[in-house]
């Protein structure tokens, strides 16, 4: 079957090299708009991609296409091939619809910045990775989607360069990021001794001619890469630092689409999940508890971007939670109502900062629901969505994991229920304190100067301004389908598991609670929602302060930061302070931040030996000889 | 009065280890270059010796190809020592550190 | 008389098959043609005229070779000349590459000498030597052939390092690997005479057949033997501990060489290693295994961790050529047909990268190559877009990004390893992948940054400041975010007193466009092209390494 599936990729692709090309030339707002209406023309290919793709029967819905193949020797033939059905089709709908959303966005806010249409280049580069990564059609494809959606990430995480904070940020999430990426290579290679193929279908039809522990090592370095690439414990300081980044970019990569691809990969290999219950049981352990913890943190931020990050941490950790419990149709359900409402979020944040004039400082904004009211009203309809108020689309995708958790993990399930207390709770706070109270954005000294928050230069306070329609209209859009992504789950026929579920043909646990059941869980779940939701607006919509609830330890993130710098940090920093004299202060300082430091101090501490005089290096030779004959030596009496 | 092909050996393994410790110790690219010439030789006497111990005339024509192309090397050392000669007046080889790192 | 005449009469030549070493005699013919020519035509032959003989000198080798790799195709693999030349398809190979790494070579040389202003044939004459030794590394079925090949190669290279005599550095690097790499023949060629006292020949195939017949791993005298060869080999491929070199000689020697010591030297060196360790030497795994193992993993950490911090393109590819031994021993470790047949892909695919990155660096390094720091790359993208983009292409290339040939020939190798359950190598490796990769994406942003943008390392990301301009760059000075010009941005740059030490007048030089010869953009185009066509179809070239590896002896 001939498709046009490599148009879906190619169209942003091709966008990516036109800017490439003449971008500079185009300038702003065109190379905006060329981007913007590539990832659209995307969009519609995939919408008729879906369309064909229901035309076909349930049991084999699902097409691959090899485009050419990349080589075949010695029992390994790669092709560079997609692999189209139910669950790669939701992802790229949604990748490119909520990308297309986006890139139109970004045009307003991006608007007037000097690397206007580089901006637009990274994004375009990105979504076309992002496709790669998700319709390829073997691990490899995978793996070359996953480097690239890395790599746009720290492009467009250090986009502001001139912040160092911006620059320092963009090599921890490339460090995080590829922390994990050694856990999907050295995963493929292992699958490939294994499996003697990298191909997803060959892959899944050989399960059972494996043992069981191999494929358990597998899912276990998977799960590796995918606490680097999803921001999970312990790989997840990362992501609350990639904010640094336009907001655009945390909208689209941090929030909606490359975090979750952590999600889609765990999905799509789910028949070695499947088999190895040990794996799945760290997965959702892993889930629940970085849910719990991302929650806590975010209770005590006041950046409204980290409040968002941490949420996003923490929402991940639940969309993992349902992928342990065997639940994969409600992980992607919560992925795809998480991308709109998460989205909305970002961008009606985005537009707060805009209208702001850059603060991000929760104790410094108030009352903008006068000032802002489109914004105020599409972010409370995310808001509502995300604390899980029935019946917006947040209510059912995680009632949905939580009913799940609750037949097949029931501890687990504890953790979640007061998680989403807190989810409640925490962006009740945040919507108190941005859009109600009292104006507090002419104030010239923040209420609690937090070291940790990045301030912009705020300069001469003007009143806040909605954002322009290229900006509302997605957050227009986004609402809607925050508001309404819960008929997926209740639309029958036409709902997101008739869809999907056919892909992973039978879970791990049943699902087959008693209607009796799934009622008293919804009520459980609708009384948490809207008593987190009361107690942040009771306690936060009037006041700005109160040090009881912001205690260091959250607002610091558990002091993972700093537990890793005196793990990693600390020694760098003194293998720096060797060389000392010679070497700048600056770099000790950017350097104790990250295992990079680490990596640069021994670096440097090699390079000494190359001391530029010949008989060192003569001496290092002859180490060297005598080092292997004596190793001979050792052959000759016990070889 | 017959001596032994272990002696041969032996006393080439020492030539062999002079040379190495001549290029380590001494500073002199001259001399340095002398004691590379040294350990060719050692090779050289042990192709022979061994040429002999297994009366294999092969050997014994390696050692031919070995002077020659030392001699190219020692031509070629000479050529580069004169040019930096041209650059300092020094042939100490610990004066040579201008890249390091 | 008679008696005399009696005893010639029983020597018998044997037997040679021309054809199998016709590549290796147009080349030695080539260079003493051209040698000839410039001394007697010194006045009127031009360095174009000494370039077009060697462009047509490699042609016509790669050439001869495409006809040997029929004739192999058809009669399968063989040896010439009483068994000390191997016929094969993995000699075919290194035949191929090594006149097309030559003409690349040359091309870019000739930019290189009519700046430089250098009159006369002798850097061709040098590199068609040299190369021809390399080929005759590649096609050794004999150590002592090794050796000569060894030392024809490594003879003309001590020269072409000195070749820029105007340059101090030069001079500096030409003794230092001349010293040192004289005393790695030394140790090398002490390694042959044991192994000729160890087996009673030089010759591997009797080699390989000796050791069959009996288990001699207890051997002290072959040991030892291997011990050496594998140092000799080790510092030729610049393997750490053996590598200390390479950084000092790629800094000092001209651009073109370096670029040429990277990928011909390393190729020929690699061929001999792979024939006589994997192939002759086999049932001595146990022996040379853990040392390969050794200086892999060394060379992989080594190699990338030291390049993090170079400031000079130059000394950083040094490093970098360092990190890519180390995975090309992976193949040799593996010790395999997927070992050897990934081993040449990677020797293949990276010498075309290390060519076109030197080439870029010769244009970008002016004239006396004196602008080689990380700093004269800054803003490039936006004065020489296309070349910035060929040099972004093999730079990716190199850190072994998708769809370049890179990202592939990092894949077999540590596939390789991998399936022979070398998995902490494979750790290894990939590791020092993602190190790696870091350097190369700092050049890629260095050249796609403007004003003041960072590059990778903190030291980088310090902000400019305008009093720093006048020369007195002193790192604690720099604060606050200013308009700094374009081109003026270098001298601002702490770090700047670790480049060489050029007089800071040198380096506040403003860079505007570089002229670029088009000979050398015929090699950048090349190699560029090449990176990216067969990274994204790859199955051609991994076919002919496959094909090279089948017919091996």
């Amino acid at each position: 079957m001939l498709t046009v599936t490599w148009l879906v990729i190619a169209l942003p692709l091709l966008g990516f090299v036109v800017l490439v090309a003449t971008g500079r030339r185009l300038g702003e707002p065109w190379a905006g708009w060329l981007a913007t209406a590539m990832v659209s023309a995307s969009f519609l290919v995939a919408i008729g991609l879906y369309l064909d793709l229901l035309g076909i029967k349930a049991p084999v819905r699902s097409y691959s296409e090899n485009l050419w193949t990349w080589l075949d020797v010695g029992g390994l033939n790669l092709h560079a091939g997609l692999y189209v059905d139910p669950l790669s089709m939701t992802m790229v709908l949604f990748v490119t619809g909520v990308s297309a959303l986006i890139h139109l966005y970004s045009i307003g806010y991006m608007h007037g910045d000097k690397d206007f249409a580089k901006f637009f280049l990274y994004l375009n580069l990105f979504v076309a990775s992002m496709l790669i990564l998700v319709l390829g059609s073997n691990m490899v494809m995978t793996f070359i989607g996953w480097e690239g959606v890395g790599t746009c990430s720290y492009w467009l995480v250090s986009f502001w360069f001139e912040r160092n904070t911006a620059a320092v940020a963009g090599k921890k999430a490339f460090l995080y990021n590829r922390l994990g990426d050694v856990g999907f290579m050295l995963a493929m290679f292992l699958t490939f001794e294994n499996f003697h193929s990298l191909d997803y279908s060959t892959i899944f039809a050989r399960v059972d001619s494996v043992s069981s522990l191999n494929i358990t090592v597998i899912c276990l370095l998977l799960v590796v890469a995918v606490m680097g690439k999803s921001a999970q414990i312990p790989l997840f300081p990362w992501l609350a630092d990639a904010m640094e980044g336009p907001t655009p970019v945390s909208a689209l990569i941090h929030a909606a689409t490359m975090v979750t691809a952590g999600v889609y990969l765990l999905c799509r290999v789910h028949p070695l999940l499947h088999a190895s219950p040990t794996a799945s049981l760290v997965v959702a352990i892993m889930g629940a508890v970085t849910a719990f913890v991302g929650a806590t943190i975010a209770c005590a931020q006041q950046d409204i971007k980290k409040v968002l990050a941490y949420s996003t941490i923490s929402q991940l950790g639940y969309m993992f939670l349902a992928i342990g419990c065997g639940a994969y149709t409600a992980a992607i359900f919560l992925m795809v109502a998480h991308a709109f409402f998460k989205a909305l979020l970002f961008l009606g944040s985005g537009s707060v900062i805009h209208g702001l004039h850059g603060e991000q400082d929760l104790k410094r904004m108030g009352n903008l629901r006068q000032y802002m009211p489109i914004t105020f009203i599409t972010f409370a309809i995310g808001w509502l969505a995300i604390a899980a108020v029935p019946p917006l689309s947040g209510f059912w995708a995680k009632g949905d994991i939580l009913d799940n958790a609750f037949a097949a993990r029931p501890v687990l399930w504890g953790i979640g229920v007061f998680t989403a207390a807190l989810t409640a709770y925490y962006m009740s706070r945040l919507t108190s304190l941005a859009f109600f109270g009292s104006d507090r954005w002419g104030q010239k000294h923040p209420v609690d100067p937090d070291p940790w928050a990045h301030h912009a230069e705020v300069g001469e306070q003007r009143a806040p301004v909605e954002s322009p329609l290229v900006m509302t209209l997605p957050l227009w859009i986004l609402a809607f389908f925050a508001a309404t992504a819960g008929l997926l789950a209740t639309s029958g026929n036409f709902s997101l598991s008739a869809w999907v579920d056919p892909v992973f043909g039978s879970s791990l646990f049943s699902n087959h609670l008693p209607a009796g059941d799934l009622w008293v869980l919804g009520l459980l779940d609708t009384v948490v929602a809207l008593g987190g939701v009361a107690l942040g607006i009771w306690l936060w919509v009037s006041r700005t302060d109160r040090p009881a609830l912001e205690i260091p330890f959250l607002r610091n993130a558990w002091y993972v930061n700093e537990a890793y710098d005196t793990l990693l940090g600390r020694p760098s920093t003194r293998l720096a302070h060797f060389s000392a004299e010679e070497v700048d202060l600056k770099v000790i300082d950017g350097a104790v931040n990250s295992l990079a430091g680490l990596v640069r101090g021994a670096g440097r501490i090699v390079a000494k030996t190359q001391t530029g005089y010949l008989r060192n290096y003569a001496l290092a030779m002859v180490g060297g000889v005598v080092l292997i004959l004596a190793f001979m030596v050792t052959r000759m009496w016990w070889g | 009065m017959t001596v032994g092909a272990d002696w041969y050996l032996g006393l080439a393994a020492v030539v062999f280890a002079l040379g190495l410790l001549g290029v380590l110790v001494r500073r002199q690219t001259l001399v340095m270059i002398m004691c590379v010439e040294l350990m060719l030789n050692a090779a050289n006497l042990t192709f022979a010796t061994f040429a002999r111990s297994l009366t294999d005339i092969g050997g014994q024509v390696l050692v031919f190809f070995v002077l020659v192309v030392a001699s190219a090397e020692a031509v070629v050392g000479l050529g580069i020592a004169i040019t930096i000669f041209r650059h300092k007046a020094d042939v100490n080889a610990d004066s040579l550190d201008r890249m390091k790192g | 008389m008679t008696h005399l005449a009696a005893t010639a009469s029983t020597i018998h030549l044997p037997h040679v098959n021309y054809v199998s070493i016709l590549p290796i005699l147009i080349m030695m013919g080539g260079a003493l043609l051209l040698l000839l020519l410039s001394s007697l035509l010194r006045r009127i032959i031009s360095t174009g005229v000494c370039t077009a003989i060697t462009v047509m000198t490699s042609a016509a080798a790669a050439v001869a070779a495409i006809v040997q790799w029929d004739q192999v195709l058809a009669n399968g693999a063989q040896t010439t000349i009483a068994g000390a030349v191997a016929y094969d398809g993995f000699s075919v190979l290194i035949q191929l590459l090594v006149p097309l790494a030559l003409g690349l070579t040359a091309l870019v040389a000739d930019g290189y000498l009519k700046r430089e202003g250098v009159v006369g044939g002798e850097f061709q004459v040098l590199a068609m030597a040299s190369a021809s030794g390399a080929m005759v590394m590649g096609a050794a079925n004999d150590l002592i052939v090794v050796f000569l090949g060894l030392e024809i190669l490594s003879i003309a290279l001590y020269v072409l390092a000195a070749f820029n005599h105007r340059r101090a550095e030069s001079g500096e690097a030409a003794l230092k690997y001349f010293v040192l790499g004289s005393v790695s023949s030394a140790i090398f060629l002490y390694g042959i005479a044991l192994m000729y006292g160890a087996t009673g020949s030089t010759n591997l195939a009797k080699m390989a057949e000796f050791l069959a017949r009996r288990a001699v791993l207890s051997n002290g005298l072959l040991l030892a033997a291997m011990a050496l060869l594998l140092v000799g080999f080790a510092f030729k491929v610049s393997a750490v501990p053996f590598h200390m070199w390479s950084p000092d000689v790629y800094q000092g020697s001209p651009s073109p060489v370096s670029g040429f010591m990277a990928s011909v030297a390393k190729a020929g060196a690699f061929a001999a290693l792979l024939r006589v360790f994997v192939s002759s030497l086999a049932t001595q795994r146990l022996g040379w295994q853990p040392v390969i193992w050794v200086l892999a993993a060394l060379s992989l950490l080594v190699g990338a961790i030291v390049a993090l911090n170079q400031q000079d393109v130059k000394r950083m590819l040094a490093y970098s050529s360092i990190n890519h031994a180390g995975f090309i021993l992976l193949g040799v470790d593996a010790a395999d047909a997927r070992g050897i047949s990934s081993a040449l892909y990677y020797l293949v695919t990276y010498t075309i990268m290390v060519i076109g990155t030197f080439a870029v660096v010769t244009v970008i390094a002016g004239r006396q190559d004196r602008a080689t720091g990380l700093l004269e790359f800054r803003g490039l993208a936006r004065r020489q877009p296309v070349l910035a983009l060929a040099l972004a292409i093999l730079l990716l290339g190199q850190a072994g990004a998708p769809f370049t040939t890179g990202f592939l020939a990092k894949f077999n190798v540590i596939e390789a390893v991998v399936l022979t359950h070398g998995y902490t190598l494979a750790v290894i490796a990939m590791v020092s992948a993602a190190v790696a990769a870091f350097f190369y994406l700092r050049v890629a942003l260095t050249m796609f940054s403007p004003v003041g943008e960072f590059g990778d390392g903190p030291d980088d990301d310090v902000p400019l400041d305008p009093a720093a301009l006048v020369g007195a760059a002193t790192p604690g000075a720099a604060s606050g975010v200013t308009t700094v010009p374009p081109r003026a941005w270098s001298a601002a740059m702490p770090g700047i007193d670790e480049l060489a030490d050029a007089p800071p007048s040198e380096v506040v030089e403003a860079r505007g466009k570089v002229p670029v010869p088009p000979a050398t953009w015929v090699v950048i185009g090349f190699c560029a092209l090449f990176t990216v066509v067969f990274g994204i179809y790859p199955a051609p070239l991994v076919d002919f390494a496959q094909h090279a590896t089948l017919l091996f002896i």
